[in-house]
């Protein structure tokens, strides 16, 4: 595939923002300034970045626990992302969502789940609702392995062939679902075998490799705006880190650990990019200097940013409050 | 051969007292003789027969709504189920239960069951016992192609996959899921092609034919019991009442409905021809199964009719053991 | 005023917004061609189309999940699920989900849909297909849940809550279907928090919902011929509760006596005697009664089922019992 120069170029600058992004917000969790539960998509980025590459502002996103990165190439403000994590007024929720309830309706972003696979459903209506509307939108719903055990997964891929429906499905299988590993969760091999059980196509790409991430996704959004329904793709990657931050993984194999790490997909990419003569050194690093300015950005206003009223703990309850 | 003989002569034996006492039941629930719903086996015979000839009296099995059948081939007595149909104190369930609840825990009946799909992981967790005590008894979850659509179906056979759990799970595809024909509630034509998305047999067999029920029956049993984990077989059939009684099935195409009653599909009267070709019975020793299954029913519903109601305050009982 | 029944009211209800909001549509069992498995949506397959009444699988996460998905991106769905038994199969989907989303995106999301279930014993339908539930939903913030006791505001209910901006419970009873009354055509709203007296009386209060409405009117009647003038309040809908109306009328009569067909135990009667006792205990001048289902599960045969839903014999002794 001929992929131009500047979509290349965004894929490079989407890796190192969400990589940068989540290296803070783990820190910051360490230094006690974010509360609650945060699970780092480090290692995970070129999904992030190649899926949301092949969507538009008004397609639709399903997200999951650890969708930072997807939220941020989907084009949500790190300012109030990172205000959000820390609970403050200024946050994409108030305050009252923190990392597992990030949303942005304006952008399609139909917010993280602390659920597992809760998102199915909701994505699954999503298309619906764009379909019934007869707009060009679609859906994407991604998830991790584990939840794919979950039986909303069943229902919703069931759903949403038999309805032809404009969706996505995109299972991040990053090798945990938190300590138990895919051989022990799984029944199968891949979790795009359950393809066949829904009569729609089903792929298993490598997750670390931002083009093919692209490629792939690109090919079943095409298919769903085309009106030909549903895909299931499975992009194999590595969670870095622990389940949440504050978990050591002593369940993990060391060796495994750092075969993974040796797979990083940003130097992959870098590597590729100055090769075929796409970037220079002095861009890339132009790029890696963009991320920490809007990172620290996003970390100053967040802390700049004042703590709700807590007279909002009683509002948006209710849509016209009772 | 003269196993074959006895064992098909004993099964057409269980469908003619299932196809029996089902006739009874629809003429006494359209007479007003008892109240709720009643949910007819008539034409899906061979299944329950096919699947309960290979089993123990120690192996389990989980029913559904449609469930005499399947009480009567694991064994189930025709006078305490008629009694739990008419409510009666002497009924299988003193009376608390009706045709959707009825269960006979000492024959490995662990219920019929009101909610579509809910078979299944009781029988996984039944099945997970009999492992767990190390017993080579299996265990068997009966439902419908409807209930192959909903979220415990995924969960359930994801479990007894990976844990290697002595579990049949028998989809009975009679075409209708209430008044939704197969084609428009899922995107595939064989319910059996979802075993592939947990790495586990599945078959699609002639679910009118018994011989080649208990066959796959055997099989998948035998594995079960070996340790070797779950099997999907799903069973091809036809219901020839409406959903449930009352229901006049008006969903139906007339022709289907006349081919599948025909004698050349009849499950029942294929299993008669079979044996008058085999010479293993002549029309006289027929016409005795059936007169002897005519009076065992009668009975029951003598039984029934005469024993008395339960006594109110038996409301309160049986909430929680103590 | 068109008489009409329960069930044709709750399907006018619908027919009234699926006209003037393209955006309403139907999805669940058997609902299309079928017409529902009591008949409710009859005819609005043949009426709106396939694209508006739709079929789903057996699928209950589903049809609420979605429902919640495509209300968050503006349409109005109307979810039926066919027993409200079945809920069970799809609460993650009602309660962290529909009821939270606003909530926890900081007020960003709306979640205008409708979830329509039958409640409610008396057809011999045994455990699983008979029981009243609604306080589930009352103790999870975000839903609202309207429990109709008539014709009228069967439809006057349906049609405030499909045009509600927030994912509304609406419970109707078996046993009321066929039971008719004088509906008003067009565009009837009946708001939602707002209680109706349904029957005037000084003597005492009655709060009752749904088919106890009934058997508590009936009651009043009897108490009525005894010299016991009843007042009979209907709440309509549970969230939000009319508490002004409940405490005014306690005011007036001194006493209360709560029913309900839902189990005795954390059923929605004892949130209203809490709030009397809390608001109102000034007014009292006798003990709050509450007349429930005993705290089992709902037996099959005629003579347990009747044995266990709350009767008008036994409303009209806990109304004695005050005097
Ligand atoms: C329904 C539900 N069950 C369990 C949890 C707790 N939990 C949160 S994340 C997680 C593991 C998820 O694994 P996976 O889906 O593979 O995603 P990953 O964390 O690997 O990205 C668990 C068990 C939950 N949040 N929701
Ligand atoms: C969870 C749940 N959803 C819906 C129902 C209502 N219902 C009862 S039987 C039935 C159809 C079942 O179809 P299938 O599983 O194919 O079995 P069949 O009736 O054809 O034997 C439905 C929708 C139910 N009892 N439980």
């Amino acid at each position: 595939m001929d992929i131009q120069k500047k979509q290349l170029l965004e894929f490079y600058q989407q890796m190192v923002t969400i990589r940068i992004f989540e290296s803070r917000v783990c820190e910051l969790f360490a230094a006690g300034q974010i509360p609650g539960f945060v699970h780092s998509s480090l290692g995970q980025e070129a999904i992030a970045a190649g899926v949301m590459a092949c969507v538009e502002k008004d397609d639709k996103v399903g997200l999951h626990h650890r969708s930072h990165g997807e939220m941020i190439a989907k084009g949500a403000d790190m300012n109030k992302m990172m205000a959000e994590l820390f609970g403050k007024a200024t946050g994409t929720c108030k305050g009252k969502g923190g990392s597992m309830h990030i949303a942005d309706m304006d952008l399609g972003i139909l917010g993280a789940n602390g659920i597992l696979g809760a998102g199915y459903a909701i994505a699954t209506g999503a298309a619906f609702a764009c379909q019934y509307n007869e707009t060009k939108d679609i859906a994407l719903c991604l998830f991790g392995d584990g939840q794919s055990n979950r039986g909303p997964f069943h229902e919703s891929l069931n759903v949403a062939a038999l309805w032809k429906l404009p969706i996505v499905f995109i299972c991040e299988n990053n090798g945990f679902g938190l300590s138990n590993p895919v051989k022990e969760h799984l029944a199968t091999d891949c979790v795009s075998d359950r393809a066949a059980a829904y009569g729609i196509p089903g792929v298993t790409v490598d997750g670390n490799d931002v083009l093919a991430v692209y490629e792939t996704t690109l090919e079943a959004v095409d298919r769903a705006r085309k009106g030909n329904g549903p895909s299931l793709l499975e992009f194999t990657t590595w969670r870095w880190h622990g389940h949440f931050e504050g978990d050591p993984a002593v369940y993990k194999d060391a060796q495994e650990q750092e075969e993974w790490l040796k797979k990083d997909p940003i130097p992959r990419f870098a590597k590729q990019l100055l090769e075929q003569k796409n970037a220079t050194q002095a861009e890339l690093d132009e790029m890696q200097a963009k991320g920490e300015a809007l990172v620290d950005a996003a970390v100053k206003f967040a802390e700049e940013s004042p703590w709700p009223d807590v007279s909002e703990l009683f509002t948006d309850v209710y849509d016209r409050q009772m | 051969m003269a196993e074959k003989k006895e064992q098909l002569l004993e099964m057409y034996k269980t469908m003619v007292r299932i196809r029996t006492f089902e006739k009874e039941a629809i003429d006494l629930f359209a007479a007003g003789k008892f109240p709720g719903f009643v949910h007819s086996y008539l034409g899906e015979e061979a299944i329950a027969t096919g699947v309960c000839a290979n089993l123990k009296d120690s192996d389990y099995i989980c029913s559904t709504h449609r469930g005499h059948g399947h009480l009567i081939a694991k064994g189930g007595k025709l006078d305490l189920m008629m009694a739990e149909l008419y409510g009666k104190s002497t009924g299988y369930c003193k009376g608390k239960g009706g045709s959707m609840h009825i269960a006979d825990v000492d024959l490995g009946i662990l219920g019929a069951n009101g909610i579509v799909g809910a078979g299944m992981p009781i029988a996984t967790g039944a099945a997970f016992a009999c492992k767990y005590r190390k017993t080579d008894n299996v265990a068997i979850a009966f439902f419908g192609d409807g209930a192959s659509d909903r979220a415990t179906f995924h969960e359930s056979l994801n479990l007894a996959s990976i844990w290697k759990l002595p579990v049949v799970f028998v989809c009975e595809n009679n075409g209708w899921a209430i008044s939704n024909s197969q084609e428009n509630h899922q995107n595939i034509t064989d319910v059996s092609d979802r075993a592939t998305a947990y790495g586990i047999p599945g078959v699609s067999i002639d679910g009118n034919d018994v011989m080649a029920i208990s066959e796959a029956a055997e099989e998948a049993i035998k594995r079960a019991r070996k340790g070797d984990g779950p099997t999907l077989i799903e069973c091809k059939t036809w219901r020839h009442r409406g959903h449930f009684e009352g229901d006049p099935g008006a969903y139906k195409d007339p022709k289907d409905q006349e081919e599948w009653l025909s004698d050349a599909k009849d499950a029942l009267v294929r299993v008669e021809k079979k044996l008058i070709e085999l010479k293993y019975a002549n029309k006289a020793d027929l016409d005795k199964v059936k007169a002897d299954a005519q009076t065992e029913v009668d009975a029951a519903v003598k039984f029934a009719e005469q024993s008395p109601d339960p006594d109110p305050s038996e409301v309160l009982t049986d909430v929680y053991t103590v | 005023m068109t008489q009409m029944s329960y069930m044709e009211a709750i399907r006018d209800g619908m027919r009234v917004e699926m006209k003037r909001d393209s955006g309403v549509y139907i999805a669940g069992e058997d609902v299309a061609q079928f017409g529902g498995c009591f008949g409710v949506t009859a005819g609005l397959y043949d009426e709106f189309g396939p694209d508006r009444v739709m079929n789903t699988p057996i699928s209950e996460a589903v049809i609420v999940g979605h429902a919640v998905g495509a209300a968050a991106l503006g349409l109005r769905p109307i979810a039926e699920i066919m027993f409200v038994d079945f809920m069970g199969c799809c609460m993650d989907e009602l309660h962290n989900q529909a009821a939270k989303m606003k909530y926890m995106f900081g007020g960003k999301a709306k979640v205008p849909m409708v979830v329509r279930t039958p409640c409610g014993a008396g057809l011999g339908a045994a455990a699983q297909h008979s029981q009243c539930l609604e306080s589930w939903f009352t103790h999870i913030a975000g839903v609202k849940t309207v429990m109709p006791g008539t014709a009228a505001d069967a439809k006057g209910l349906m049609i405030a809550a499909i045009r509600d901006d927030n994912p509304v419970m609406y419970i109707e009873h078996k046993q009321l279907l066929g039971l008719t009354g004088d509906v008003p055509d067009g565009e009837y709203v009946v708001p939602l928090g707002k209680a109706d007296i349904k029957r005037e009386g000084s003597d005492v209060t009655i709060v009752a919902w749904s088919w106890m409405l009934q058997k508590s009117l009936a009651a009043a009647e009897k108490l009525a011929a005894e010299g016991i003038n009843v007042e009979v309040l209907d709440p309509r809908t549970l969230v939000p509760l009319d508490k002004d109306a409940i405490l005014k009328s306690v005011s007036k009569t001194g006493k209360l006596v709560i029913v309900h067909e839902e189990i005795k135990t954390s059923g929605f009667g004892g949130e209203i005697s809490a709030i009397v006792a809390e608001e109102g205990f000034d007014y009292l001048d006798a003990p709050i009664k509450r007349v429930a289902a005993p705290d089992t599960p709902i037996p099959f045969s005629p003579i347990l089922e009747q044995t266990f839903i709350p009767s008008e014999e036994k409303i009209i002794e806990a109304v004695k019992a005050l005097f």
